[in-house]
């Protein structure tokens, strides 16, 4: 066959959310390959300036979709540290439980996906029963099975119960034995290993080099997490090894993955062991002073950045998020470099993308080129006549909604 | 006037299609108990043909209209054709004439080629790059097919399918002399089918529907019903290949063990699908020539000396 290019996306089977990948393609081998970003920008980083701290903890945590906490926790602890609140204990500890919870949910449900991607539907079907396990926990400890809403600025907002702690040590078991299994297909399921060992290999100096994060720098001898390096929350009491592997591959990422989940159980039975009695959150008030602030987080797929700048009023001045999949993104042209396109979307899922958390807008100002600025008025009038430029006229519809109260 | 009922009606089309559905809905639940989810109720196989027949045709602009409307009947034609020469529940299909079982494997062929042509033709990338995929593929599994069919004939000294059915009632417990060509022949039915692991031809997740990702309405009911169709006549084929017992029982017990013979066959077909991950496109050829290929010469090699030595 001749080179073709093919669209995967934004609308395509194998991905969740809408992103645009060109493939160039020479018969079955990838020779050129394309990202393109920003179908899913939905502007919550200038929505965040517009709004009070309390408003905008809801606000990130609607970030990301799985690891919501991740967001809300990164944002919170970065206010905290600029009106420097000492949270108690007992609150840190509970942040850290649903942290490690969604973990746990975030890696079955990859695990799931990445089952989908190479065509064993059967691991993606019992995966997502057994997430059903931590997405009840997370369900009984805040409410929600996801978007917590756990987050306040000082603490957290729920308790839980002695009860509860019973229920969650069940399920730790139940999933930790349930894992131990995946680990077992993982590693000996011949099939599953000749699609995933040697495929979208990201070498160390890569890695290091596009700056990867999270399990996908894990997985290439990179001994970098940030529970450990800098530690917020309760890691610093938890007892746990950062997993490494150095197979480079998609393989490797699975076993980090699987290993993962495994030191997520022992963490959540530490945690339940160790929980301070006292209270969950210290009273914040509604004005932060002026500061500025970088809180580090390591979320599911790997290390989320927020900075926070406040300017003495109850909203922030400014707020960055750098979600770990931006950082990521990059590493997916390297490791697809001479493979073949039944490679593709196991190499993609295997930086475990989330697209809309990464979308930004960045206006770029070129020399000589004058950008205009429309207000919203007169961005409706310049729809207006384009559409009646191009032959479509909405002036009776308009005329209606107009005249109807609202 | 017995012949076009026959052909039309029992063991012919009608019979066809109704058994096709029900297997693909034992198929599809199996499958689904297996995954540990609660599959689809018995019709829905039936509901979604019709679902589908009901729907308007879709034919890209670019394709060519004749070949996109055509490779759908010619599917399901073929395989429907290659049926009347296995022999079910006695011995001897409906029609038989010596060299029929090479008719047969040719017809099994045509399917294939169909899905070809059909996304060949219908221009869309993902169609094509499936197009190429399948007829690749065709070049994995049919040399094995062919020989590991071939030698239970040969143990048999027959082309054709009634004599070989003939020989083994006769000679009752050679069939187990043949289980390694039912394995090459399995492996390579799933090849045919296009089934997990090599549903390579319409991997969801790198090409949408592969071949078939232009069809819609009418023309993917009957490519869908070719499949199912196909499941059957491969599974028949096999049965009475490999499995030539009990061909003497009557009408009665003779159909209810052909039910039984096609579905193990079919059940063992979803038990690979359910425990396997896709392959990729070199993965199986590698496979299928460095394994499966010799697998089928071995087979081959001790039909010819247990005809030519053992047997004598």
């Amino acid at each position: 066959m001749h080179k073709v290019m093919i669209p995967i996306g934004p609308q395509h089977p194998a991905l969740k959310e809408p992103e645009s990948f060109l493939v160039a393609l020479k018969g079955e081998k990838i020779t050129d390959f394309v990202v393109r970003l920003g179908y899913n920008h939905r502007g919550i980083e200038k929505a965040c300036e517009e709004r009070t701290y309390i408003q905008d903890i809801y606000l990130t945590e609607r970030i990301c979709g799985i690891c919501s906490h991740s967001h809300s926790t990164a944002f919170v602890q970065a206010v905290e540290e600029i009106a420097a609140v000492q949270v108690p204990k007992r609150g840190l500890y509970i942040r850290t439980l649903v942290a490690e919870l969604e973990r746990v949910h975030s890696h079955l449900l990859w695990l799931g996906v990445a089952g989908h991607e190479i065509g064993f539907d059967t691991l993606l079907m019992y995966s997502w029963r057994d997430r059903e396990i931590v997405m009840d926990l997370l369900a009984t400890i805040t409410g929600n099975r996801v978007n917590y809403g756990l987050n306040t600025i000082g603490g957290v907002r729920r308790d839980i119960s002695p009860e509860q702690v019973k229920e969650i040590l069940k399920g730790d078991d139940k999933l930790e034995e349930r894992t131990k299994y995946y680990i077992d297909i993982a590693t000996k399921e011949t099939t599953v290993i000749k699609r995933l060992s040697g495929v979208g290999v990201l070498s160390r100096e890569d890695a290091l080099k596009l700056g990867a994060v999270g399990p996908t720098a894990r997985a290439s001898g990179i001994d970098r997490d940030t529970r450990r390096d800098n530690p917020y929350a309760a890691y610093s009491e938890l007892d746990f090894k950062v997993v490494t592997d150095n197979h480079n591959d998609v393989y490797g990422r699975t076993l980090v993955r699987l290993g993962e989940l495994m030191e997520s159980y022992k963490m959540i039975r530490q945690i339940l062991k160790n929980l301070p009695e006292g209270p969950i959150a210290v009273k914040v008030p509604r004005k932060i002073p002026v500061g500025e602030a970088v809180s580090l987080y390591e979320a599911p797929r790997g290390e989320d950045i927020h900075y926070v700048k406040s300017n003495g009023t109850e909203k922030p001045e400014r707020v960055k998020v750098r979600a770990p999949t931006l950082a990521n993104v990059q590493c997916v042209a390297k490791m697809l470099e001479d493979r073949q396109l039944a490679d593709l979307p196991i190499v993609i899922a295997a930086i475990d993308p989330c697209f809309s958390c990464t979308d930004r807008l960045v206006g770029i100002k070129e020399k000589g080129c004058r950008k205009k600025v429309l207000k919203w008025e007169q961005l409706r009038e310049f729809s207006i006549h384009w559409y009646r430029h191009h032959g479509v006229d909405f002036s009776k519809l308009n005329s209606k909604l107009e005249t109807k109260k609202w | 006037m017995v012949d076009i009922l026959k052909i039309l009606v029992f063991p012919g089309f009608l019979f066809l299609t109704v058994f096709g559905l029900a297997v693909e809905y034992f198929d599809r639940k199996l499958h689904a108990r297996l995954q540990n989810r609660i599959g689809p109720p018995w019709f829905q196989p039936l509901a979604d043909f019709i679902k589908l027949a009901a729907k308007e045709d879709v034919i890209p602009e670019d394709a060519n209209p004749r070949m996109f409307k055509m490779m759908p009947v010619f599917a399901l034609t073929s395989t429907v054709t290659a049926f009347f020469y296995i022999p079910l529940w006695q011995q001897g299909g409906m029609f038989s004439f010596t060299g029929d079982l090479v008719v047969v494997l040719y017809l099994l062929t045509i399917p294939t080629l169909s899905f070809f042509l059909g996304g060949w033709y219908s221009t869309s990338l993902y169609s094509k790059i499936g197009a190429v995929r399948s007829i690749t593929q065709l070049f994995a599994y049919e040399v094995p097919l062919f020989i590991s069919i071939l030698s239970p004939a040969l143990l048999a000294d027959s082309w054709s399918l009634k004599e070989i059915a003939i020989f083994y009632t006769a000679h009752p417990w050679y069939w187990m002399f043949n289980l390694l060509g039912f394995f090459v022949s399995l492996v390579a039915l799933l090849g045919k089918l296009e089934k997990v692991p090599f549903d390579i031809a319409e991997a969801e997740t790198e090409i949408v529907a592969g071949t078939f990702t232009e069809y819609s309405g009418r023309l993917l009911a009957l490519f869908k019903l070719g499949i199912d169709i196909e499941t059957i006549v491969g599974a028949s084929l096999l049965a009475a290949v490999f499995l030539p017992f009990g061909l003497t029982l009557g009408p009665a017990l003779g159909f209810m063990l052909y039910i039984i013979k096609v579905l193990f066959i079919v059940a063992l077909l979803t038990l690979a699908r359910t425990v396997l991950a896709r392959l990729r496109i070199d993965q199986m050829m590698e496979l299928c020539w460095r394994y499966i290929a010799p697998m089928a010469f071995v087979q081959l090699l001790a039909s010819l000396v247990l005809k030519g030595v053992i047997l004598r």
